[in-house]
């Protein structure tokens, strides 16, 4: 054999290996999405999602757990979005590039990597004992959007630096603050950017279970929550809760939780996509 | 009276030196040309008269610069009304991802203009001063980023020009275009000159030589030579000026 001979075969049998490794992925979501539909594609129902918990399995329903979720986003999104983006923003166009600057750096995008569950120690510590709120909706919302906060912080900052310069010049030279070249053009021009990081960042805070579950949410709530200072319980702390129970009637309903969930979280990843599309394509015009 | 003027003005990046003991006077209504081989400083001092080298951390100026005879950079301006006063024209076209209009209308909404009939007038001015309005007057409201590069850039200099500038700098501002777009601006320069002051750093000896009134050779960092346009380039004072001009180096 000679060695061109040898490299296409080299070549194809790496195509197939890539192939393999795609094929795994996908079919590790097809295998997932195939049992939890069988088993809980039947439970969906109306009555399943405004249906309170319940001893028995076919009455039991997640609308405390849907609501709690709700109101656990909107006030995670109150708290972070703001401190995020307004982090991001000092960081990249006040803050000086010195020691310091790069220090922080470093140790945010560490706070990216901190497990979460060291999240919830911390939001039980600091939120749930120290500030005495409990295991309301707001020790979750405060405690997720410590969660999320680097991730919003570190996707600002890398769209906010994706702003040409020349953009920048071209404000301050027409007369124009900081403020307002912040406002009227890098924020605009990186709005699309900053969007994607936030709705990411939001599916992340959805799916978490752990840091809820030290914070102290792992209770049996009969009511939906009135306001911030409430208990609450949220999707994914009411699948873990049914997939402990001996009972098959509660893997059922497990299983469908996680649709919703899943449906859920595909829907907030769809209008992310959504409103980067139209973002980009008003500014191309 | 000079409209701009530099007075023994050094400029340092850090430890290096990019401007030597630079001292010129510029009269109003002109055309000056800022011609070098490049690095030697041309665009730095440009960049001096409306302060953009502020932006670059670690610059030392020492010198005076003055704008109708006011020190820019040590007596107490306001550093935004000052840019405003001075219209800047960048190498790249640099529209802001907003409409044709916005994009004009910029300066003014930044100073909290409000009054709709007089804004839509002052962007028509501007863009017919910038000879572009007749391209995109039915689009105005049409991204500015889908224009010609040639087109973005008029666009820009009816932005500068829109906030009423009295001096317009410009940092070769022909150098990304074709032919024909280059021929418009340099046409623009010309039609501009009446009621402005214009210092334009450029690459280009011809261009150098077509549309300005006076010429300054740098070369690294130092003015060689500061002249006529005409004297410049047909009986130079200074060798390395002879030189670059007729192309043996730069």
């Amino acid at each position: 054999m000679n060695s061109s001979r040898i490299n296409r075969i080299i070549d194809q049998l790496f195509k197939v290996f890539a192939i393999v490794c795609t094929f795994i992925g996908i079919s590790v979501l097809g295998v997932l999405l195939f049992d939890v539909f069988s088993r809980g594609l039947e439970r969906l129902s109306w009555d399943f999602l405004t249906n309170l918990p319940s001893r028995f399995p076919e009455k039991s329903g997640i609308y405390t757990a849907l609501y709690g979720m709700v109101w656990l986003l909107v006030l995670t999104i109150l708290i972070s979005f703001p401190i995020g983006i307004g982090a991001g923003i000092y960081l990249e166009e006040y803050g000086k590039k010195n020691r310091l600057a790069r220090f922080i750096e470093v140790n945010i995008a560490n706070l990216a990597g901190v497990p979460s569950v060291i999240y919830g120690i911390l939001g039980l510590q600091v939120f749930n004992r120290m500030m005495q709120l409990g295991n309301s909706l707001l020790t979750g919302a405060l405690t997720l959007a410590l969660l999320i906060l680097p991730v919003i912080i570190v996707s600002t900052r890398e769209a906010i630096k994706a702003v040409p310069k020349s953009l920048r010049e071209g404000s301050l030279a027409l007369g124009a603050t900081k403020w307002q070249t912040i406002r009227r053009v890098v924020l605009p021009s990186s709005m699309g950017g900053i969007i994607t990081g936030l709705i990411l960042s939001i599916s992340r805070a959805i799916g978490e279970t752990a840091p809820l579950i030290v914070i102290g949410a792992l209770v049996y709530v009969p009511f939906v929550p009135k306001g911030p200072m409430d208990e609450f319980t949220v999707l994914p702390i009411q699948i873990f809760n049914w997939t402990t129970r001996p009972q098959q009637g509660f893997v059922i309903n497990a299983a469908a939780a996680i649709i919703v969930l899943l449906i859920f979280t595909f829907f907030l990843n769809g209008i992310a996509v959504y409103l980067r599309n139209r973002w980009y394509r008003k500014l191309k015009g | 009276m000079f409209k701009l003027e530099a007075k023994n003005l050094d400029l340092f990046y850090g430890n290096k030196q990019a401007l030597k003991n630079i001292s010129m006077g510029i009269k109003p209504n002109t055309v000056t040309a800022f011609i070098g081989p490049s690095g030697c400083g041309k665009s730095t001092l440009l960049r001096c008269f409306n302060r953009m080298n502020d932006l670059i951390e670690n610059v030392r100026i020492e010198g005076e610069v003055l704008i109708d005879g006011r020190d820019i950079y040590h007596s107490r301006i306001n550093l935004d009304d000052h840019r405003k006063k001075i219209g800047m024209v960048f190498q790249k076209p640099n529209p802001f991802p907003k409409s044709i209009f916005e994009n004009v209308a910029y300066g003014l909404r930044i100073n909290g203009v409000k009054h709709k009939k007089f804004i839509a007038e002052t962007v028509e001015r501007s863009l017919r001063q910038a000879a572009l309005w007749d391209e995109v007057k039915d689009n105005l409201n049409k991204s500015a980023l889908a224009l010609s590069g040639g087109q973005q850039q008029r666009l820009c200099i009816a932005r500068a020009l829109a906030v009423e500038p009295s001096v317009v700098l410009m940092d070769e501002p022909a150098s990304a275009l074709d032919p024909i777009s280059t021929n418009k601006i340099e046409e623009l320069v010309h039609a501009l000159k009446s009621k402005y002051t214009i210092v334009i750093v450029t690459h280009n000896m011809q261009q150098a030589a077509r549309i300005s009134d006076k010429t300054a050779f740098f070369y690294i960092g130092e003015l060689i030579e500061y002249d006529d346009t005409s004297k410049i380039f047909t009986n130079p004072g200074h060798e390395k000026t002879q030189n670059y001009v007729t192309g043996r180096f730069g």
